[in-house]
């Protein structure tokens, strides 16, 4: 297995409040991780300082054997580690295909050319995404406008016009009615193919079972267990202070 | 999203339009819509640095720039020709542009505003201090000319200077229309919505903003350098707050989304400046205000807004 992504020894406090503790993880290609643990355990602030969001106190993270500790979101993302948010990030008075046509043009570098237009390559790249994820019925609807769901699946299809190394989602069933769920995992999973590694924060364990392959369960700002779903689910501190599931 | 084509064409049909208008009107509407010209062009910049999500209350110190910038290489180098004086202008604000918006390209809000507002006050203060550019009372520009012609009477110059200025007005608004359809005009309008996703697709903000505001610059100067011309004097005030806040009433008014609506506004303002200081000279400023009020109310995204609406409605209407 080929190593992606690597966190070494991550620390991060917030005053007296420690977010991160000596977090350790080992990424391979293409695999599909849950990112499980309750509020303030210290997902999202894993995600962040991969991400760029916020830097470290100590450790570092490397990419394909390149550290990216502290770099800007701007160099990370270039660098091939992209991320869709809890709250959608979007631009919110474009439409949905504008939207990705920025995106595509960030990517290529066209979107800083003056006299680039959106041709019909870029056009047949936009189609090809909005089919991809199902948005072909919201390519010309402004996204303000658009339910909380298809807001999400913008957020992560703008997210891989980068064609990233490492996608992080952050809670990407969050606010999505229940039995939308599986639904829009099922678009998401099958619109990103089987070659992105993929990290997700989740808190509904019927969703991590059913797509991640290996889960890490955060509590306190440490991992308390990194394994196959089903051993992490059986896990007794797991259980304990994660799921809610101990007798 | 129209095609460049038809740009092109409205572009051809806008200035015959303007050439005709030219042989109709009084010399007295053919000067204000001169005015109008110069004041939209600065607020066309100022517009750009709106659709990045900031409003400048410093595009005096550009349209200033400019117009010294145009002033001095007519008194002090002697060149006359209107082509090379506005150009001249476009470029020394572009310089101030270069110089200062590094500075300003990390701020947002109320700090860039009033940062903004800052630095043409203080271009303001140095030229008012400057006796050598004239001070407080500025200098007085040679007539110009256009390709090594010059006017036998004033009207002639009148209607030349109009037919340059149409010729121009109509040249950067296909410029900005084209950049407005263009992914850089999106990747502005991007920014303004959400600046945190622009750099999490990899883009710099700052250069965004950077970019547009230089342009803005750019635009303030060939406005201000054109104004010159026209009025045939330069001063400080066209630094002052007072100069920025009428493109900033442009701006509100035209809207982010129409380059027509800019100097369809810019006519606007002139027209109630005009008539309100003839009819209302001590009140006209309370007019203007009036105006704005009902402007912000009725019009909460400007001109222009109200004309992309009505199309949008059509195309609604008929699909085809």
């Amino acid at each position: 297995m080929t190593v992606v992504l690597e966190a070494k020894q991550l620390n991060k406090s917030f005053g007296s409040v420690v977010a991160a503790r000596d977090i350790s993880v080992v990424v391979n290609r293409s695999e599909r991780l849950g990112l499980i643990g309750t509020n303030g355990a210290g997902k999202t602030t894993f995600v962040n300082i991969v991400t760029g969001y916020i830097k470290p106190d100590t450790g570092n993270v490397c990419l394909e054997g390149r550290d990216i500790t502290g770099h800007t979101p701007r160099s990370i993302t270039r660098a091939g580690v992209c991320r869709s948010f809890q709250v959608p990030q979007l631009f919110l008075t474009l439409t949905t295909a504008q939207s990705l046509a920025v995106a595509f043009g960030i990517a290529d570098g066209r979107a800083f050319s003056p006299e680039a237009s959106i041709d019909a390559e870029m056009e047949r790249k936009v189609e090809d995404m909005l089919e991809r994820f199902r948005l072909t019925g919201y390519r010309n609807r402004v996204v303000a406008e658009l339910p909380g769901g298809v807001r999400k699946l913008i957020d992560i299809a703008i997210a891989v016009t980068r064609t990233p190394k490492v996608l992080l989602l952050d809670e990407p069933t969050s606010g999505v009615a229940v039995e939308e769920k599986f639904a829009l995992m099922d678009i998401v999973m099958s619109a990103l193919g089987s070659d992105v590694t993929v990290l997700f924060v989740e808190h509904d364990m019927d969703i991590v079972s059913r797509y991640a392959q290996r889960v890490l369960a955060f509590y306190d700002g440490k991992i308390i267990a990194d394994d196959l779903p089903e051993t992490v689910f059986a896990n007794q501190t797991v259980r304990t202070h994660i799921t809610g599931t101990a007798n | 999203m129209r095609s460049r084509f038809m740009v092109l064409v409205l572009a051809g049909v806008t200035l015959a339009i303007l050439v005709a208008l030219g042989e109709v009107l009084p010399s007295w509407s053919i000067f204000l819509l001169v005015t109008a010209a110069a004041k939209g062009l600065a607020a066309l910049g100022l517009v750009l640095v709106v659709r990045s999500g900031l409003l400048s209350f410093g595009q005096g110190l550009f349209y200033c720039a400019g117009g010294y910038g145009a002033g001095l290489l007519m008194l002090w180098g002697g060149i006359t020709d209107m082509t090379l004086l506005v150009l001249a202008g476009g470029v020394v604000a572009l310089l101030f542009g270069l110089l200062t918006a590094p500075l300003l390209a990390s701020y947002r809000g109320i700090f860039f505003a009033t940062l903004t507002l800052a630095l043409s006050m203080l271009m303001h203060g140095a030229l008012t201090k400057a006796d050598f550019l004239g001070g407080s009372d500025g200098l007085n520009l040679h007539s110009p000319t256009l390709f090594g012609m010059r006017p036998a009477s004033a009207a002639e110059a009148v209607y030349m200077l109009y037919l340059f200025s149409s010729v121009l007005v109509v040249v950067v608004a296909v410029a900005c229309r084209l950049h407005f359809d263009s992914l850089r005009g999106l990747l502005s309008l991007a920014t303004r919505d959400n600046e945190i996703r622009v750099e999490y697709l990899g883009a710099s903000v700052s250069r965004v903003i950077s970019e547009n505001f230089i342009a803005a610059a750019f635009l303030g100067g060939v406005g201000g350098a054109l104004n010159a011309i026209a009025v045939g004097h330069i001063d400080p005030e066209l630094a002052f707050w007072t100069t920025s806040g009428e493109f900033v009433f442009v701006a509100i008014l035209s809207g982010y989304l129409s380059v027509g609506a800019v100097f369809a506004s810019s006519i606007l303002l002139e027209l109630i400046r005009s008539f309100s200081s003839q009819y209302f000279p001590n009140a006209w400023q309370m007019s203007l205000g009036i105006f704005m009020l009902a402007s912000i109310l009725f019009l909460p995204n400007g001109i222009g807004g109200l004309i992309v609406r009505r199309k949008e409605r059509d195309s609604e209407k008929d699909p085809a």
